[in-house]
């Protein structure tokens, strides 16, 4: 089990490694769009320090949105998802293997970089602690709820707009505590702690349910 | 309903019953919906009493609440229709989650619209972001999400298993989503919309609100088994059952 | 070993078959054929498991594929449409993904000597995706002389093949039969299946 787990997680890992761009590209997308936000809103501190939560985890929801498209499209195009179906392997097993590379390459650069955002937004050096782990706990969810919605749009025209309509409002729940644990950081640090320990929940709820929707839908869009 | 649905479980015994009960259904959608308006704008003070002193716009109450009930109650019996679909693989289940989705849809927004009617006068603002509010909105992207889903996907079969697993993951997760808008510090939770408590109001504003539902109920039946047919007829157009139905209403 | 009964399935709102029955003992080479659009790849499909039919049981071994399930699955190797490789990876690199997920522990010896032998010594480290069309078809088809599956479904495997990729790909299916597995195959092409048992199907009408 664990050798199909990681072979199909380095198979992905690789895969991207040999496509750099498309990486690069989503971490780019999110640097863009938080950059973009004080241009339109005004570069006062106050300001930018109360928006900074919510800015930042709007552009991880689309940026996580954005990469979720080839999450099964290009293994669906060269019959590649067929073959992992055919395995003789639990098919959840392989899609959560999918996931955990999709969060390494989409969700990990962004919790690596928010540091250099949280700067922009002048945000304390605790807030920012807390946004990389609340984005640490967070981001994993974002790709494996974003899963499900890949899934189900495998293949559509159009699909990419229609994932996010079903989809983005799954995630509200990430985005509220995610947002909040970083505002509450700084009136009080204690106070942060049922935010991650919520979103730390929402985790492990994920993580075993998840898959098993995904890969039911992955049944029902291949047929 | 005291009906056995396994026995009209296909859609060709189905489609005249159907027929049968859509009038009655009407019938008790308008009678209903007359006596609860007639209670409510009559028979109810003039004021919603208590600690809440609204003057008559609070009448809205009887179009605004059961809405918002049936809207979310729609969303659960779809999800089972969903559901009974997924694991008996029967037909009609998923046509019957169908033909629900757009009656829900129309009566969450109903719910939204009305009750930006009623904040205006009682809150000062058409929109606010009451959890209540936020919950509603969110639960209209659901419904649009799932028809959208549907007619994104032209395989038939494929469509409503699909769109039956999206409404199954929202059952799961609108819950968690009001939560979370309910209560978004976990240290303290608050929110702006009155705790309601039926055994606290009035007797006649009960009275209608209870007929209203009732109406609203029946019309989802009418307007659901309306759908229910002409998908039946769509799905099943190369059968002899459904060109001889044609042929007969074509004589009429 | 294989045995369908009274399948039937429907694409949309067309039925392409119904009522169909059929029997693979071990040891036989079933050839499906019939004219675009009768059905063959549904029906393939259908025997991996891939495509729920709307009515009908297959059974492996005596007992239903559903039941049976990762157990069925094993024993399936299935070679479609696409040809089920990276066009980033090497060739190597696919055929070791495909055995790992197969349950098998690759042996790189054993990988390099498959694709030599299907005729692609020089090219295992080459990305796919720098292969011709045919080239391709071989690193995929190198899953069949990897495999350890007892039912194979090949849909149109013969063709963009050259000829001597045909005689190869024959060789194999010979072999496999001749030992007791089954294949279960769809091809346009009049291809001579000398060795073993052959079974014939026929889709519409």
């Amino acid at each position: 089990m664990t050798a199909v787990f990681w072979c199909v997680l380095t198979r992905d890992l690789t895969l991207a490694l040999r496509r750099r761009t498309d990486v690069l590209t989503t971490l780019f997308f999110f640097v863009i769009v938080v950059s973009l936000f004080p241009l339109g809103v005004g570069t006062e501190r106050e300001v930018l320090r109360n928006l900074g939560p919510g800015v930042v985890w709007v552009a991880a929801l689309l940026a996580s949105m954005l990469a979720l498209e080839r999450l099964f499209a290009a293994d669906y195009e060269d019959g590649t998802l067929e073959q992992m179906m055919l395995s003789a392997q639990p098919l959840a097993l392989l899609v959560l293997a999918k996931i955990t590379a999709h969060w390494f390459l989409t969700g990990l650069p962004l919790v690596l970089i928010a540091p250099l955002v949280g700067m922009q937004y002048h945000l304390a050096e605790t807030a920012i602690w807390i946004m990389m782990l609340a984005l640490l706990l967070g981001t994993p969810v974002l790709s494996l709820i974003g899963a499900i919605g890949a899934a189900l749009t495998l293949g559509l025209r159009g699909g990419g707009i229609l994932l996010s309509l079903l989809i983005l409002p799954l995630y509200i729940p990430i985005l509220v505590y995610g947002a909040g644990a970083i505002e509450v950081s700084g009136i009080d640090l204690a106070d942060t702690r049922p935010y991650l320990t919520l979103l730390g929940a929402f985790l492990i709820a994920a993580l075993t349910l998840a898959p098993l929707a995904a890969a039911a839908a992955l049944r029902i869009s291949i047929e | 309903m005291a009906l056995n649905w396994f026995k009209f479980a296909a859609p060709a015994s189905f489609y005249p019953l159907a027929g049968r009960l859509i009038p009655v259904f009407w019938v008790l959608t308008a009678s209903t919906l007359l006596i609860g308006l007639y209670w409510g704008f009559f028979q109810t003070p003039d004021q919603l009493g208590g600690s809440n002193p609204q003057k008559d716009y609070y009448r809205i109450i009887f179009i605004h609440v059961p809405s918002a009930w049936m809207s979310m109650w729609l969303y659960v019996v779809m999800a089972i229709w969903a559901a009974v679909g997924l694991v008996f693989k029967t037909r009609l289940s998923f046509m019957m989650a169908n033909a629900i989705a757009p009656t829900g849809a129309i009566f969450t927004f109903l719910a939204l619209w009305t009750g930006a009617f009623w904040g205006r006068p009682s809150w000062g603002t058409y929109w606010d972001w009451d959890p209540r509010l936020t919950t509603e909105l969110i639960l209209f992207f659901m419904y649009i999400g799932y028809i959208a889903l549907h007619a994104a996907i032209d395989d038939v079969r494929r469509a409503d298993r699909a769109a039956a697993l999206l409404a199954i993951v929202g059952l799961v997760m609108v819950p968690l989503i009001f939560w979370s808008v309910n209560c978004p510090d976990p240290n303290q939770c608050a929110a702006l919309h009155q705790r309601s408590d039926l055994t606290k109001i009035e007797g006649n504003i009960l009275f209608s609100m209870l007929m209203i539902t009732f109406a609203f109920w029946m019309y989802s039946f009418a307007t659901t088994l309306m759908r229910l047919r002409g998908s039946i007829l769509l799905r099943e157009s190369d059968s002899t059952w459904v060109q001889e139905v044609v042929r007969r209403e074509a004589r009429q | 070993m294989l045995a369908v009964r009274q399948l039937e399935c429907r694409r949309g709102d067309r039925l392409l078959f119904s009522g169909l029955d059929v029997a693979v003992p071990a040891g036989t080479l079933l050839h499906v054929r019939g004219a675009n659009g009768s059905g063959k790849t549904t029906l393939l499909r259908c025997l991996c498991g891939l495509f729920t039919p709307d009515s009908g049981e297959i059974h492996w071994r005596g007992e239903s594929i559903r039941a049976l399930g990762g157990e069925y699955r094993r024993d399936l190797l299935y070679f479609g449409h696409a040809n089920g490789i990276k066009g980033d990876l090497t060739g190597i690199e696919n055929l070791r993904v495909a055995a790992t997920l197969d349950g098998d522990r690759p042996d790189p010896d054993a990988l390099w000597q498959a694709l030599a032998r299907s005729g692609l010594a020089g090219f295992e480290d080459l990305p796919t995706r720098m292969l011709s069309q045919g080239q391709k078809k071989r690193v995929a088809l190198t899953r069949l002389a990897l495999s350890r599956a007892t039912l194979w479904i090949l849909d149109e495997p013969f063709t963009a093949l050259d000829v001597a990729a045909v005689d190869l790909l024959q060789s194999l299916i010979a072999e496999h039969v001749a030992a007791g597995g089954l294949v279960v195959l769809t091809t346009h092409q009049e291809v001579a299946l000398t060795s073993g048992q052959v079974a014939r199907l026929q889709l519409g009408d």
